[in-house]
């Protein structure tokens, strides 16, 4: 055989298998969603989003779940966001770049790789008792903030990095002061990846169960926290919950939830794409 | 009459020594010209001439430079202050991912300039001034990056007039553009120093011939041989100047 055509061979053979792999993937992935949607999209109706846990399954709904679930969205959003991204702008734009600057760079990537469950403790110790905010929304956001904030930083971080250096140069070069330069030039072209950064952290938020079962989030609330000092559950812990039942009809009702969960992840990120998209349409390159 | 003024200028990127004693004054409403091989120092000078160096790490510098009698590298000298006075055109159109309306205002706005009277004013004088305006008046409010490349040269151009400076520093202003777009650029700079001091750097030496007034030349981080262009392209005094400009290196 000529090795012009065992070269063709070995490029089909790539390609085949590459196919074979991105399929298994997506494949498992189609079998999972299938299985939990046909156990429990029948269950999905107005009651079960708008009622309180139960004993009973079929009275059982997830409205204390879903609404800790957003409470703590928008706390860890307040909180993680603007320290992620303004960190990210000081350690890129600001800070000098020496041995302590890239002591500072390994060990916020480092962060990024610590165990969750780590971050539980930590919180617990720090904001649920040294600060004394007990087992509280507040407690979790703050714990929750902490577990995402290296990801924040490292996204803004490289956001910021990709934006030429032609465009500063030309901000610099009329007589913009720095901040100026970064609020007028580098934040709106670095805006799309900052984003896509902030909201692939926020999800990663939305799915962690183990830092708030450290910190003491209630698997039953019988009632919607109305405050950040108030105790919580979340979707992932109530999932867990009812799937550990023995009845079938609690499993049943796991299965929802994660398709609840599922929907409102997609929904997120279907917004940050939108946004994105939207800034990136408003910047003309 | 002088405007700019370097003595002893040295300059080094960490231990790189990339510029040596130079010396050199430059006549305000006039054009001078910066050419020699890459690597030479050209592009370093006419940088610390607005102090476009401060973000490179490692960069550091010895001497004086003087700008209409101040020192800038001055530890009161406002950087803001001074590239108001001294503005800059780059080797790569790099106009802002705005509007052209916009690209020209920027330089008002962060001035704090908001009276929308004004601004239209010396938006459209600048851009007038630039041999723009009449290709993007009715279209101020499109993208900078639908214009042509030397269009949005010119587009850079503007937005530098628009802050009143005194001298403009232009890089290879032409370098990435085509002929008929360079011929465009050579003109408004002749038209120019009318008003503006300018120094440009070079590759292209017809281009240095054509457009500036005197010449510098500078060689491994030297300045070989400073005087009136006509004298360097006919007459050059030193050895390298001359295998340089008839094209034996470079």
């Amino acid at each position: 055989m000529s090795s012009r055509a065992w070269n063709r061979i070995q490029d089909k053979a790539f390609h085949v298998v590459g196919l074979v792999f991105t399929f298994s993937a997506l494949l498992i992935l189609a079998v999972f969603l299938l299985d939990i949607i046909g156990e429990g999209w029948n269950r999905i109706d107005w009651n079960f989003l708008t009622s309180l846990p139960s004993r009973r399954a079929e009275r059982a709904g997830i409205l204390t779940a879903w609404t800790g679930t957003a409470w703590i969205l928008g706390l860890t959003s307040l909180i993680a966001i603007p320290i992620g991204v303004a960190a990210g702008i000081y350690l890129e734009e600001y800070g000098k770049k020496n041995r302590f600057a890239s002591a500072i760079e390994v060990n916020i990537a480092n962060l990024a790789g610590v165990p969750s469950i780590i971050y539980g403790l930590l919180g617990l110790e720090i904001f649920g008792r040294i600060l004394g905010l007990g087992g509280s929304l507040l407690t979790g956001a703050l714990t929750l903030s902490l577990l995402i904030l290296p990801v924040i930083i490292v996204a803004t971080r490289e956001a910021l990095k990709a934006v030429p250096k032609t465009l500063r140069e030309a901000s610099y070069g009329l007589g913009a002061t720095k901040w100026q330069t970064i609020w007028h030039q580098v934040l709106p072209a670095s805006g799309g990846g900052i984003l896509t950064g902030i909201i692939l952290a926020l999800s990663r938020a939305i799915g962690e169960t183990a830092p708030l079962i450290v910190i003491g989030a209630l698997a039953y609330v019988p009632y919607v926290p109305s405050s950040p000092m108030d105790e919580f559950t979340v979707m992932p812990m109530q999932i867990f919950n009812w799937i550990s039942r023995p009845q079938h009809d609690f499993i049943v009702n796991g299965a929802a939830a994660i398709i609840i969960l599922l929907i409102i992840t997609f929904v997120m990120n279907g917004v940050a794409v939108y946004f994105r998209n939207r800034w990136q349409s408003k910047i003309h390159w | 009459m002088k405007i700019i003024e370097a003595i002893d200028v040295n300059a080094y990127y960490g231990t790189n020594h990339v510029l040596h004693n130079v010396n050199i004054e430059i006549k305000d409403n006039s054009v001078t010209a910066f050419i020699g091989p890459s690597g030479c120092g050209k592009s370093t000078f006419i940088r610390m001439l607005n102090r476009m160096n401060d973000y490179i790490d490692g960069f550091r510098k010895e001497g004086t430079i003087l700008i209409e009698g101040r020192d800038i590298y001055k530890k009161k000298v406002q950087l803001e202050e001074l590239r108001q006075q001294v503005g800059m055109v780059f080797q790569k159109p790099n106009p802002f991912p705005k509007s052209i309306y916009e690209n020209v205002a920027y330089g008002l706005r962060i001035r704090g300039v908001s009276n929308r009277k004004e601004i239209e004013e010396r938006v459209e004088k600048s851009l007038k001034k630039a041999a723009l305006w009449s290709e993007v008046k009715d279209s101020l409010n499109k993208p900078a990056f639908s214009l042509s490349g030397g269009q949005q040269q010119r587009l850079c151009i503007a937005r530098t007039l628009a802050v009143k400076p005194s001298v403009i520093l232009m890089d290879e202003p032409a370098s990435a553009l085509d002929p008929i777009s360079t011929a465009k650029i050579e003109e408004l700079i002749a038209e120019l120093k009318e008003q503006y001091t300018i120094v440009i750097v070079t590759h292209n030496m017809q281009q240095a011939s054509r457009v500036s007034d005197r010449t510098a030349f500078f060689y491994m981080g030297n300045l070989v041989e400073y005087g009136k262009t006509s004298d360097i392209f006919t007459n050059p005094t030193n050895k390298q100047t001359e295998n340089y400009i008839s094209g034996r290196f470079g």
